[in-house]
């Protein structure tokens, strides 16, 4: 029954897996979702298991939890938790494990709070519900743990609600939750994901500081190598299921000996120092200026005195020549995606001007900027959202160019040649979306965008919902089309590693104004803004020459 | 918080008006009008017709009739009813608590059962139990009020004689257990359709939340199956079916309505019904105001809760 080894090695192993498969429902594209697995996490080590989406990863980490879906069964394979069988085990001895032994952390720090209920009462409950202590000693104790991850005034943070936290602070919040029973094992998958690249960075300290102070045995799963050489002791990378190898960090990271892991690390962008290569056909010709441009939001209503007003561009001023690619970098809430939707005017600014080709376009009302949409496209971010599920690939294409008036004919053969152009089957364009994987609806995205034959494309966080491997193909195909287009790019992102790769220059913006501008190379190796030189340092595992690390403030 | 109610409040107000204008114009609009029974009576001669019409005000324009009636509405002056000249709100107050008693009833009977076979049908999802319950409340959906009434009358009351056929309470017999006798099959008749309702919002919320990842933090918390669901899920999903209760309510009201009729009960409905019958337009215009001020009054409550318990409303 059990595949592998049967011994549990001994007793340096607070969890080990041996001969784990998963099965999957029949019908999906393979029969396991894991398959045949084996790894140990060593006490007070910190492991990374590192894998692209649908790797199993996360089905791993649910089964050593023990909160599979009845729908995937464990066919085969042995789960020891501190010595402890699980696979098997009644449900009941599971739930006593969980929250004490073993505890785990989410991907979204704003989706796995109970809304409803305080900070206090989501981890006190941890301690009732495991029968520990009086309601005052779990109270202190509530309070000690928010000190301990390091959360502002512990006191009032115990009454408070989770929305009024930030995702960084409900992330401590969730890790508090997850230390209140000072459990061997602390699963944490992706937890830090969906953070800011800043708190990214004070959340992984965190995490480390903790596993060494009370020498808790870690199993952290990531797709992000720079998180895995930030933190890891040891690596364990899947693929498809499969654990395709394993070893030290030293070893996975600096020799790696699978093709596989070979390739995801050659995928990783990095942060160049180097300036991108003048593309030939770029010019001095300035295509886009823009000067003082600002948005406010405002919700609410005035009238009853509840107005809340947002600023989230403030007066902000660049120029973009033809041909070339302008990175627009900041955390959430810096204003750069609206921003984008200012300049393709999908909401109104409320002062300066966008002067396109020469001509203002801040001002000109819809049905004036009409004939200049198609020169201005955007590349969405969620390739899944984008795309109209009811619609071929070829409705898609040539809906809007056709509507602009050109021919159906000439649409159809335009669009069968972009979708070659982009590495996509001329097949396609009778297709659904639902029938591509990610990185092909990306590409049928670009396609879209390119019908129009646009002189400015911007692209919001295009590449973000992909997997390295698959970014670093849409990259050179966004690099390429610029350089046979010779159209101009904005491209927003959150991820320093990413702009670096394809723009000619950055600017960084932090509340809603740009706090610097310039070549990747000034941005990476010599930042001359506080905020920017904090955002470089944040990147995990990227130590860029010529410059200091500079210490992560917590 | 209060700007909220304040904004709600004066988008309450517009609405009343909007419900009291449509509610005149339409009710004048209908041919015959107040006097048209007194047109059969051969005694009355047109100009009987004429000084009634006078004394009424029935002559003056519309607009001066409706301005005038509504500037007494707001005084507190409902007019009076063309019948017997009784005060319009002491016409509604005598049929109203047979009526709020009724669908206060069925909107317990409602809740209670409907949340109950909501979330069990969510938790014990395509077990035998949540097909029948879904089979259940589309029989309950389609099939009309009246005919459960009749059905219900048959079966129970000429059939095996447990229960009265209608009113309100045997007469002579004025105890709190004779008024609950008459009460068990009108409110269970109303509450069928909503019970129907209710739990297939509540199955669907129920199941919202349960797929939330809060619940896993839950799970993993160690937390047992049973305080998963009292503690994380039924809060949460409760909190859509509030602003629910409030969108029911003139459904409740209409049901009500022809609950009456089915079981000669004292309430509004049937009030609505004969004073239609009579053209008497102060009571019908004063039952149509009332439960739109009862609607408004209790949508305006369910925000109200929703954001008591909802601290993201409550406190920002």
């Amino acid at each position: 029954m059990v595949a592998g080894t049967e011994a549990v090695s001994g007793e340096d192993a607070a969890l080990s897996v041996r001969g784990l498969t998963v099965d999957l429902p029949k019908g999906m594209e393979r029969t396991h979702a894991v398959e045949n697995i084996s790894f140990d996490l060593k006490r007070g080590q910190i492991l990374c298991i590192i894998g692209e989406s649908g790797s199993g990863k996360s089905v791993t980490a649910n089964t050593i939890m023990g909160l599979l879906p009845k729908l995937i069964p464990v066919s085969s394979g042995a789960i020891h938790l501190d010595g402890t069988a699980i696979i098997g085990a009644p449900a009941k001895k599971l739930r006593g494990l969980r929250g004490r032994i073993v505890s785990m952390i989410f991907q979204d720090p704003l989706s796995a709070l109970n809304p409803l209920m305080t900070v206090g009462e989501q981890i006190t409950e941890v301690l009732t519900a495991h029968g520990v202590g009086t309601k005052a000693s779990r109270r202190n104790r509530a309070i000690e743990l928010l000190t301990e991850v390091g959360l502002p005034d512990p006191e009032l943070m115990y009454y408070q609600y989770p929305f009024r936290l930030s995702g960084g602070q409900r992330q401590r919040v969730m890790i508090a939750m997850a230390l209140a029973l000072e459990p061997t094992v602390l699963i944490a998958d992706e937890p830090t994901t969906a953070l800011d690249v800043t708190t990214q960075a004070q959340i992984l300290k965190l995490i480390r500081d903790i596993q060494r102070r009370k020498g808790m045995s870690v199993m952290f799963i990531t797709h992000d190598f720079g998180v895995v050489a930030e933190i890891a002791d040891s690596v364990v990378v899947m693929e498809k299921g499969r654990v395709v190898e394993q070893g030290t960090a030293e070893q996975v990271l600096k020799s790696p000996t699978h093709p596989y892991t070979q390739r995801l690390i050659a995928a990783v962008p990095h942060l160049t120092g180097k300036d991108r290569a003048v593309q030939e056909k770029a010019s001095n010709e300035t295509i886009l200026k823009v000067e003082g441009l600002s948005k406010t939001y405002r919700s609410g209503s005035a009238l009853f005195g509840s107005q809340r007003i947002v600023p989230a561009v403030k007066d902000v001023s660049f120029e973009l020549a033809a041909g070339r690619t302008l990175g627009v970098v900041g955390e959430s809430g810096s204003g750069k995606s609206s921003l984008g939707r200012l300049l393709i005017k999908l909401q109104d600014s409320d002062g300066g001007r966008i002067l396109f080709e020469g001509r203002d376009i801040a001002k000109l009302s819809e049905s004036e900027f009409r004939p200049l949409r198609p020169r201005i496209q955007m590349i969405f971010q969620d390739p899944f959202a984008s795309l109209n599920p009811r619609s071929t690939i070829g409705q898609i294409l040539t809906v809007g160019p056709v509507a602009h008036g050109m021919p159906y004919a000439q649409a159809r053969e335009e669009a069968r040649g972009l979708l070659a152009h982009v590495g996509l089957d001329a097949g396609a364009f009778g297709r659904y979306p639902h029938e591509f994987s990610g990185g092909q609806r990306q590409r049928i995205g670009i396609a879209r965008a390119l019908m129009f034959k646009p002189k400015l494309l911007i692209a919001d966080e295009a590449v973000s919902a992909l997997d390295v491997s698959i970014q670093a193909q849409i990259l050179k195909l966004l690099d390429q089309i610029q350089r046979e287009t010779g159209v101009s790019m904005i491209f927003i992102t959150h991820d320093l590693r990413v702009a670096s790769q394809i723009c000619d220059e950055i600017a960084v913006m932090q509340k809603g104004r740009i706090v610097e501008h310039g070549p990747p190379s000034q941005i990476f190796l010599n930042p001359q803004s506080a905020y920017t030189r904090e955002l470089v340092a944040a990147i995990p595992g990227e130590r860029p020459k010529d410059t200091q690390p500079i210490a992560v403030n917590s | 918080m209060r700007g909220f109610l304040l904004n709600r409040l004066s988008q309450s107000l517009v609405l009343l008006l909007i419900v009291s204008v449509i509610g005149f114009v339409v009710l004048n609009l209908i041919p015959g009008g107040p006097l048209a029974q007194f047109g059969l009576d051969p005694s009355m001669t047109q100009d009987d017709l004429n000084r009634l019409k006078e004394q009424l005000g029935l002559n003056r324009p519309l607009w001066i009739q409706y301005m005038d009636w509504a500037w007494r509405l707001v005084q507190g002056d409902w007019g009076h009813s063309f019948r017997d000249g009784a005060p319009v709100l002491d016409v509604i107050g005598r049929h109203l608590v047979a009526t709020l008693l009724l669908m206060g009833s069925s909107t317990v009977i409602a809740i209670a059962i409907g949340t109950w076979i909501g979330i069990r049908g969510a938790t014990h999802r395509y077990s035998v139990f949540d097909y029948l319950a879904t089979v259940g409340a589309m029989v309950a959906l389609s099939i009309p009020t009246f005919w459960f009434g009749l059905v219900g009358i048959y079966v129970f009351s000429l059939r095996l004689g447990w229960l009265p056929a209608g009113n309100m309470y045997t007469i002579g017999d004025g105890s709190a257990l004779n008024y609950l006798h008459h009460l068990i099959m009108p409110s269970i008749v109303l509450a069928l359709v909503h019970v129907a309702i209710w739990s297939r919002y509540m199955r669907t919320a129920t199941l919202d939340v349960i797929s939330q990842e809060f619940v896993k933090t839950a799970r993993a918390k160690g937390l047992s199956e049973r305080r998963i669901l009292m503690k994380h899920v039924v809060g949460n999903a409760l909190l859509p079916m509030i602003t629910l209760a409030g969108m029911q309510l003139p459904s409740v009201l209409t049901g009500a309505l022809v609950t009456e009729t089915v079981f000669t009960w004292p309430g509004m409905g049937r009030l609505f019904l004969d004073s239609l019958g009579y053209s008497d337009y102060p009571v019908v215009m004063g039952l149509l105001m009332f439960s739109a001020i009862l609607v408004v009054l209790c949508n305006l409550i369910a925000d109200i809760v929703v954001a008591i318990i909802d601290p993201r409303i409550r406190l920002s």
